[in-house]
């Protein structure tokens, strides 16, 4: 079946079976990679992109589901909490291999859409579902603060 | 795309035509420039003046891109931000690691420690040549000439490095360039330079295997056996033909699997799980892991099969032990584990118009992706190209010697008819069910204490399964029949105690088996810091004291071990401990490096526990990248708490239970509050930073649950009736 998709701005038609997690028509699709595959089950965060604002897990939403929402990827980020939380990152070094780093920036920047100044509690709470086998945690941590400061400033 | 393989052309006739230099060394480690004998330079130097590093190592978050590329700026007098890097193509003549032998590789925490010299005496001879290239144009002695940040100045004249490359690559290259003293390092130790790797990460263009996406590629997921050694007796692929983008399904050559393959990976996921296999497991392994332990735990009662010990009998050791006052003893185990880097294995096969191969892969033997194709596919080794890009993670993994996920896309490759390009995707569930564990281990010991509460015996025994035997680098490791790696941390530990004898006994793998990250230390590590605690509470004697009694001697290693301890203990206010607070401690040498940690955990009220802090000291010699250090000990850390305190592989008839992060929890971003890191200055050569903040996690948390709860001898935790918030 052919999907309208409308990702970072852009309207798509794609070829895709019903129950295709959006995941895979983001990557093998559109070729854009910079959303990652790491469990497919739910479970580590990788493939995090934002519909309608909102960051899901995209290895677990079905592409019939999200005909006509707004999605948003790692590549399409814009908003000033965006900004913030890209340079906080890059300020802070939190990157080690990097492959789960997009989720964890589409996670923190939904959380600071949601919430400018959340608590240390408040941010391992939401974050909690991003796994990072680095253990970059306490500079995400860090640089979930940093951004805060940043679009306060 | 834009390949690796088309910038190493331009390389070459670039160089030819002048208008780069270009710096390695020959097969016998000369200085060289490339053209010549060192085709495949460290350090190039276009006439536009960028500066390129070339890394003989993949990055796989460890920071050797920002490593590597500081030894070049500094020694070419240049901001870190001014280098750029790119990876080394395979060749083992040029880039092989010094610490392997002529082998082109990563690990053992060797990056930095084997390229130190390599790099900046390239770097160095770049910034000679150039200045040397200046000083003729302008008719100057070179020694009134310098290069600062691009621009070669002095004489009254100045003008950008770009300008004396084609005159440069005329020159012979110095056989030994003077390098900077340390006191004018500019960019070596500067805590505050950024990652090289990072801007690329954080916008989401960073290409990792997984993302390789060519024109007309199919995509292969495997099938493979649930228990090791198992074959495939048949399969019927009727099921998968439904699928919209299903393609074909082979058996592997090897027996090893079912080559699905499909037009794009949902597809391929999907088919495979339409295709039905009939194994074969009569040669397949049928043991349990509950089956291993016990194994294990007999041999630990058994006389030793070897006796890795080079100064005690131990017939001393049990004299010494037997006329002592008191005696401690515990049994340790420490169950399979596996990695699950981040990015799930795989790697791209593309064919190319001349008949050559190029496979992009987060490679970290290349060497191994070369001669593995080469052989597989029946081309010359010139027809194959290894195009290494970024990892996400490895922790050991992508290193296994039998090349194993390289052997799977060769042999997928070569079924087909060689026009697509092939890309190999892993599952998570292939990632956590299809070995290459860290092996199961375990230790018992015996440790006798006189009436002052010294050591006068110590009786290890340790039996596991051997990760060296049967590789290639048995030759390197494996001595006598003792597999170092099994008792690396123990059998050579700097502490000076009296009446110490090691036995080993090697038990059959049940599974494939491989290194993970700091090897034979995550468990070697975890023993020795769990039983010097217990034997300075038997003593009566303070956790930190004691040890210090053990490193008082004058080698380096002791006062290095001492040093990092003390500090350790300093910065986290050692015996100073929060009301319902408690502390551990436990220091270790592995990979040349020396690191103290102090972890403090408090519990809440249903008495779960909670790590608040870990304070590490680490001594790795000369600091290159402080902030990279700092990152790994992090890194490393987190690594050895999360999986001692919730991860295991268990063997049910010989297949792992485990399938995905779900059963095998990784570490999350509450688990540890606050990790505090200290740097020891040094001026030593530079040693490993990937692997040493890993072995004292394990026991400086088990230390820290011991004060005031139960004393942990058997991984993970959580199996232990340890609960954590």
């Amino acid at each position: 079946m052919t999907i309208e998709l409308k990702l970072n701005g852009t309207t798509h038609h794609v070829d895709a079976e019903p129950g295709t997690p959006l995941l895979w028509v983001i990557r093998d699709d559109l070729k854009m990679t910079g959303t990652k595959f790491g469990c497919g089950v739910a479970a580590c965060g990788a493939c995090t992109v934002h519909v309608d604002g909102e960051p899901v897990r995209s290895c677990q939403t079905y592409i019939e589901d999200v005909e006509g929402s707004e999605i948003t990827t790692i590549e399409g980020l814009s908003s000033d909490a965006a900004k913030a939380v890209q340079t906080a990152w890059a300020e802070l070094d939190v990157v080690q291999c990097g492959y789960c780093q997009s989720g964890q920036i589409m996670s923190a920047v939904g959380l600071l859409t949601e919430n400018k100044s959340p608590s240390v509690a408040e941010i391992d709470d939401y974050m909690n579902g991003n796994a990072c086998r680095c253990a970059t945690y306490q500079r995400i941590r860090a640089a979930i603060q940093r951004a805060s400061e940043l679009m306060e400033a | 795309m834009t390949l690796n393989t088309t910038r190493r052309s331009f390389l070459a006739s670039a160089a030819a035509a002048g208008g780069m230099l270009a710096i390695g060394v020959t097969p016998t480690g000369a200085l060289a420039k490339a053209g010549g004998n060192a085709l495949n330079p460290f350090v190039t130097v276009s006439s536009d003046g960028t500066v390129t590093a070339i890394l003989k190592h993949f990055e796989k978050g460890q920071g050797t891109a920002t490593g590597l590329s500081t030894l070049i700026a500094e020694e070419m007098n240049m901001g870190l931000d001014a280098i750029e890097f790119e990876f080394a193509p395979s060749n083992p003549d040029v880039y092989n690691n010094l610490a392997f032998g002529p082998f082109q590789g990563t690990g053992g925490s060797t990056a930095i420690a084997n390229s130190y010299m390599q790099y900046r005496m390239a770097g160095a001879a770049a910034r000679e040549m150039l200045i040397t290239a200046a000083a003729q144009r302008w008719n100057a002695d070179p020694a009134d000439l310098t290069l600062l940040d691009g621009v070669i100045s002095g004489a009254g004249k100045e003008g950008m490095i770009g300008e004396f490359v084609a005159e440069a690559a005329t020159l012979d290259v110095p056989s030994e360039p003077t390098l900077k003293d340390p006191s004018a390092f500019r960019v070596i130790g500067d805590a505050s330079v950024h990652r090289k790797d990072q801007d690329a990460k954080i916008n989401g263009t960073a290409v990792y295997a997984m993302d390789i996406q060519l024109e007309n590629q199919m995509v292969v997921v495997i099938k493979r056996s649930p228990r090791m050694g198992g074959t495939v007796a048949s399969f019927d692929a009727a099921g998968a033909q439904s699928v919209k983008g299903f393609i074909q399904a082979l058996a592997l050559p090897n027996g090893a699997g079912v080559a699905i393959y499909a037009d794009k990976t949902w597809a391929a996921f999907q088919a495979r799980e339409a295709v039905e296999v009939e194994w074969d497991f009569s040669a397949a392994e049928s043991r349990s892991s509950e089956d291993i332990k016990r194994e294990l735990f007999a041999a630990l009662d058994d006389t030793s099969e070897f006796d890795a010990s080079s100064e005690a009998e131990l017939s001393d050791t049990l004299a010494a032990i037997e006329g002592a006052e008191k005696v401690v003893e515990e049994t340790f185990y420490f169950p399979l584990l596996a990695h699950a880097p981040m990015e799930p294995l795989g790697a791209t096969i593309e064919p190319l118009a001349d008949g050559s191969v190029v496979i992009h892969d987060g490679a970290q033997f290349p060497t191994n992706d070369h001669s593995v194709l080469s052989s597989i596919l029946e081309l010359p080794m010139e027809k194959v190209k290894v195009n290494t890009i970024l990892a996400g993670g490895s922790f050991g993994r992508r290193a296994t010697p039998t090349a194993d996920y390289q052997v799977e896309i060769a042999l997928a490759f070569a079924m087909t008819d060689r026009t697509r390009p092939v890309k190999l995707v892993w599952s998570r569930e292939d990632d956590i069910t299809a070995g290459y564990y860290r092996p199961a281990f375990a230790h018992k010991v015996r440790v006798g204490l006189d009436s002052d509460g010294k050591i006068v015996g110590w009786d290890h025994r340790i039996a596991g399964q051997s990760i060296f035997k049967g590789t290639f680098f048995e030759s390197v490791i494996v001595r006598d029949g003792i597999d170092h790696s099994s008792v690396e941390g123990a059998a050579d530990t700097p502490y000076a105690i009296p009446g110490m004898h090691f036995g080993l006994t090697d038990n059959k793998p049940a599974t494939t088996l491989l290194w993970w990250r700091s090897v034979g230390h995550s468990h070697t590590a975890y023993v020795m810091e769990s039983m010097m605690d217990i034997a300075a509470k038997a003593a009566g004697k303070d956790a930190v004291a004691f040890r210090l009694e053990y490193l008082a001697g004058d080698t380096p290693d002791q006062q290095r071990k001492a040093a990092v301890l003390e500090l350790a203990a300093e910065k986290a206010g050692w015996g100073k401990a929060a009301d319902g607070r408690s502390q551990g401690v436990a220091v270790h040498k592995s990979f040349g490096s020396f690191v103290a940690e102090v972890a403090e955990i408090s519990r809440d009220e249903d008495g779960a526990i909670k790590i608040e802090k870990i304070t590490a000291a680490v001594d790795c010699g000369l600091a290159i990248n402080p902030d990279v250090i700092k990152a790994q000990i992090e890194g490393g850390i987190g690594y050895g708490i999360g999986h001692a305190m919730r991860n295991e592989i268990t063997l049910t008839e010989g297949a792992a239970d485990q399938v995905n992060f779900p059963d095998y929890e990784p570490l999350r971003i509450h688990d540890i509050a606050a990790i505090e890191t200290h740097i020891i200055p040094s001026a030593e050569a530079p040693t490993g930073i990937g692997e040493p903040g890993t072995p004292p996690a394990g026991p400086v948390l088990a230390n820290a649950i011991a004060v005031d709860g139960p004393r942990i001898t058997s991984l993970p935790m959580i199996n232990e009736g340890v609960e954590f918030v």
